[in-house]
């Protein structure tokens, strides 16, 4: 079991109001992510849950239990830290062995559990290795494997994969979810990448300065960001927002028109502009065009289409999926 | 940096450094020397090569009882230097993993005392230590040496302490340690490079303290310093001699010292220069 | 992290060191402070008399107090002069590419590890004495007159003995410091077209600078307090020649025997220490933000 309900949290450190109220469901068995620019209290707030800091506000329950006083070990979560806090002067088998210990289990069982998880985690090889002796991504792996074996209601991950490289973070963004479609447990899972949530969670978060802005799941995100932050934080390259006539001939302050929306081509269109940088990118390339009349755009092309620096290019912008905004940055529903 | 230096170039450099390093290295070399040569050969004039005699050492300890000053140094320099660690070590662990807004100052003010001239309290420190009668006493000084380096402890381990990264702590709480078991297993085996480095460094400065063990002792608690001291005006020993006990005074915080650049650098500078 | 369990703990914890170097300041201070302005004589104990400021007056009517602190003033500069830029060249030439680095490193720091009685009486018996001294003997081979270091230049004579003991710590420290330098900034300063000499005034010399105000300030806390050195070499003497601050308060408290006198010196002393240490804890406390 591992759902999670947070009433009225609010956290102030100090003068500074890092989280002024939240309220969210997390269901058993979900992956949830925490996405926002640094700042924006994601951290904090997986603090909050996992009880290392303790709330200014409301309540935290998990399964029905209020934990709001109750000592971080005792709510049984467990933790993959940033900086994988791993124990340097132990062994990797007595770094995953150290909760077991902590639970005073009996050693048999302790050497099963480490086992086990091990050979989940491909770490079998490495049990008498000390952490500095690892790689990266293998000691993110022991960190997993310290969280695994405690066998807890949920695993809280605060930024795990920041400190690999671009490789192996797509690795571990597969093995991840592996791990989630065979443990079948919460996961609650703090990024700053918003590719990490749209291509892990099955709900994400959306944090700004304290504040939940949407949650959905990641399509819903995309498809139907509620206001102009979600909009501007989910998709990649980021949605292109007009002002002035265009908008205003579709009765908002701001449109919003994402990349791969917009139709290109070399003879004709609704707007002509500029190729000022053309990224290639094999399977597809994007186009930073300047539009006449209207600004800098970006625009997402197939692999084949040739364009380079200074050719000027038509551009149609997709209205059935367009994104209107009003005056306060809210969508308008169509 | 790959760069390629000219071998000539490099011969150049190393002799130079030698030269220099010999240079500062001489006058302990010198009394080594000395201690191996007869009391005639040490006054007849610059020469570095000695008959090769023990007998300085034997004498010394024989004619001036050298063991006990070198016990007392012992003792003294040891005693503190644990006495200091067992009252810092916790001020050093509060102050590096439970930090209030006053953990600065507090910090800063236990510095403060180090500025205090030792010669600005010498007569308060010695009417209270007569009144006491702990003049002369291997307890008095050794309360006094920890006294002294117990800024630097508490610094020194503070410094050390917080290199051991919060998440590893918080890590260990999720996984269910309490305070003593976060202690045992967690913070004590990750603590004991930097205590031990603390422990050599303050030996070091409590053997060579040469104020308060010239003060306060007169022949009972007298550490080396005192004992070397006392030989301002060699009466009955001479050079040869005095080579002897010297050598044997500075060698074990010579070797010593050469196991703690590092800390030293540390130590000594607050963690200003690491 | 801070629960409010986790502070009372703490304070508990900080209490023993806090307490103990509270009473080892402010117990002798005042004692200090008290005796100052009283008439006090340890051989006539039993007459005590409240002194008003003439204890002060006397230490600072007695032309010995402007010597001893002139000299203070020339010992400490004397000092920092000869270990600060002599430090900078040690430290320049052990960080080139030479054989034997660590033996050097090793050789250069040893006299810090010295106790002050041994340093200073190897110098006076071994180097500097007029008869059988190393120096004597090579002005001899020279056909010089050898000199009589104690007598002829006393505080210079204390200023050698305690450069040769500090120099390894300003040696080690901006050793320490330079081998801390970004070996891509100094690259980036050749593909700049600096020459050495440039690249030390504008890379190497500001880089140095924290760690060289560092070695300045420790080191001026330490000699203000030298006193070995100077009990086992001339003992203050000729004179006063070689009496600095500290050696005419011992001189006064435990050869005098007077208690007032000494205490109204130890409260200046304790006054000329704390200019000092507030640049030094400006210093350090700067860098503990960081």
């Amino acid at each position: 079991m591992g759902s999670i309900t947070l009433k009225n949290v609010s956290k102030t450190f100090g003068e500074a109001k890092v989280i002024p109220s939240i309220d969210l469901e997390i269901n058993n068995g979900e992956f949830v992510v925490f996405v926002g620019p640094s700042g924006c209290g994601k951290s904090t707030l997986l603090r909050l849950i996992a009880g290392l800091e303790d709330v200014s506000g409301g309540h935290i329950m998990i399964d029905g239990k209020d934990v709001t006083d109750a000592a971080p070990a005792e709510r049984g979560l467990a933790m993959v830290f940033q900086s994988y806090a791993l124990y340097p002067h132990m062994s990797v088998r007595k770094n995953i062995a150290f909760p077991l210990k902590m639970a005073k289990m009996d050693q048999a069982q302790i050497d099963k559990k480490v086992g086990d998880a091990a050979r989940i985690l491909n770490l079998t090889d490495y049990l008498e290795r000390r952490p500095g002796q690892l790689s990266g991504g293998q000691r993110q792996r022991v960190a997993i494997g310290r969280a695994i074996v405690r066998e807890p209601s949920a695993f809280l991950f605060d930024e795990p994969l920041s400190n690999l490289d671009a490789a192996l973070r797509g690795t571990m963004r597969l093995e991840i979810s592996d791990l989630h479609h065979q443990l079948k447990t919460t996961m609650i899972y703090v990024t700053h990448d918003q590719i990490e949530a749209m291509t892990m969670a099955d709900k994400i978060v959306v944090l700004n300065r304290g504040n939940i802005e949407q949650v959905g799941s990641p399509l819903e995100l995309y498809k139907t960001p509620r206001n102009l932050f979600v909009a501007g934080f989910i998709g990649s390259p980021k949605m292109n927002f007009l002002e002035g006539e265009y908008a205003k001939s579709k009765g908002a302050k701001t449109a919003g028109v994402r990349p791969e929306h917009i139709g290109l081509s070399k003879d004709s269109g609704l707007w002509s502009g500029t190729v000022t940088v053309a990224e290639h990118l094999g399977a597809d390339t994007f186009l930073h065009l300047d539009v006449d009349g209207i600004g800098p755009i970006t625009a997402r092309a197939g692999g084949e289409f040739g364009a380079s620096y200074g050719d000027k290019v038509f551009l149609t912008p997709d209205d059935s999926k367009l994104h209107r905004f009003d005056d306060k940055g809210l969508a308008i529903k169509a | 940096m790959a760069r390629k230096v000219t071998t000539g170039a490099r011969i150049g450099w190393t002799i130079a450094a030698w030269v220099v390093a010999l240079l500062i290295f001489f006058p302990i070399l010198y009394a080594l020397i000395t201690s191996f040569k007869t009391e005639q050969e040490a006054i007849a004039g610059f020469s570095l090569i000695p008959s090769g005699t023990f007998e300085n050492y034997i004498t010394v300890e024989e004619q001036r009882d050298y063991f006990t000053p070198f016990m007392n140094s012992v003792i003294l320099s040891v005693g503190s230097t644990i006495l200091a660690l067992i009252v810092a070590l916790p001020a050093a662990w509060a102050m590096a993993f439970a930090p209030t807004k006053r953990t600065k100052d507090i910090l800063m003010w236990m510095l403060s005392t180090k500025m205090m001239p030792s010669v600005a309290v010498l007569l308060p420190i010695f009417i209270i230590f007569r009144n006491l009668g702990l003049l002369d006493t291997r307890i008095g000084l050794t309360v006094m040496l920890m006294l002294i380096n117990l800024p630097i402890v508490v610094w020194m381990l503070y410094t050390y302490f917080r290199e051991i990264p919060g998440e590893i702590l918080e890590a260990a709480r999720m996984d269910g340690a309490g305070i003593w078991q976060e202690i045992v297993y967690v913070l004590a085996p990750m603590g004991v490079p930097g205590i031990a480095s603390t422990l050599l460094l303050n030996v070091i400065l409590a053997w060579n303290e040469a104020f308060w063990t010239i003060q306060l002792t007169t022949t009972n608690a007298a550490p080396l310093t005192a004992f070397i001291a006392s030989f301002s005006s060699p009466q009955g020993l001479f050079w040869a001699k005095l080579s002897a006990a010297s050598t044997m005074a500075i060698a074990p915080i010579l070797i010593l010292g050469w196991f703690s650049q590092k800390q030293l650098v540390r130590g000594l500078t607050f963690g200003a220069v690491k | 992290m801070a629960t409010q369990n986790t502070k009372t703990l703490a304070r508990v914890m900080m209490a023993p060191s806090v307490i103990l170097l509270l009473i080892w300041m402010i117990v002798p201070l005042a004692m200090t402070l008290y005796y100052s302005f009283q008439n006090y004589n340890l051989l006539t104990p039993m007459n005590v008399s409240f002194a008003g400021f003439f204890n002060y007056q006397y230490f600072y009517t007695d032309p010995a107090f402007f010597q001893s602190i002139w000299n203070t003033l020339v010992l400490v500069l004397g000092v920092l002069a000869i270990t600060v830029i002599g430090g900078i060249a040690i430290a320049l030439l052990i960080d080139q590419p030479i054989f034997g680095q660590g033996i050097v490193r090793i050789l250069v720091i040893s006299p810090f590890f010295v106790m002050p009685p041994v340093a200073a009486l190897i110098w006076k018996n071994m180097i500097m004495h007029p008869g059988y001294g190393v120096l004597a003997d090579l002005a001899q081979f020279f056909g010089a007159q050898p000199i009589d270091w104690f007598a002829q230049y006393p505080l210079l004579s204390v200023i050698i003995i305690v450069a040769w003991q500090w120099l390894p710590f300003a040696t080690l420290i901006l050793l320490t410091a330079l081998q801390s330098l970004d070996g891509e900034q100094k690259e980036a300063a050749e593909m700049d077209g600096a020459n050495a000499v440039q690249r030390f005034i504008h890379l190497t010399l500001p880089h140095l600078s924290r760690a060289i105000t560092v070695v300045i300030l420790i080191q001026t806390i330490f000699l203000l307090g030298v006193y070995a050195e100077i009990l086992v070499t001339t003992n203050g003497g000729p004179g006063y020649a070689s009496t600095n601050l500290t050696f005419l308060i011992y001189r006064t408290a435990r050869l005098g025997y007077d208690v007032g006198g000494g205490a109204a010196g130890g409260i200046i002393a304790v006054v000329l220490a704390n200019i000092v240490a507030f640049f030094l804890m400006r210093a350090v406390g700067k860098n503990l933000d960081k």
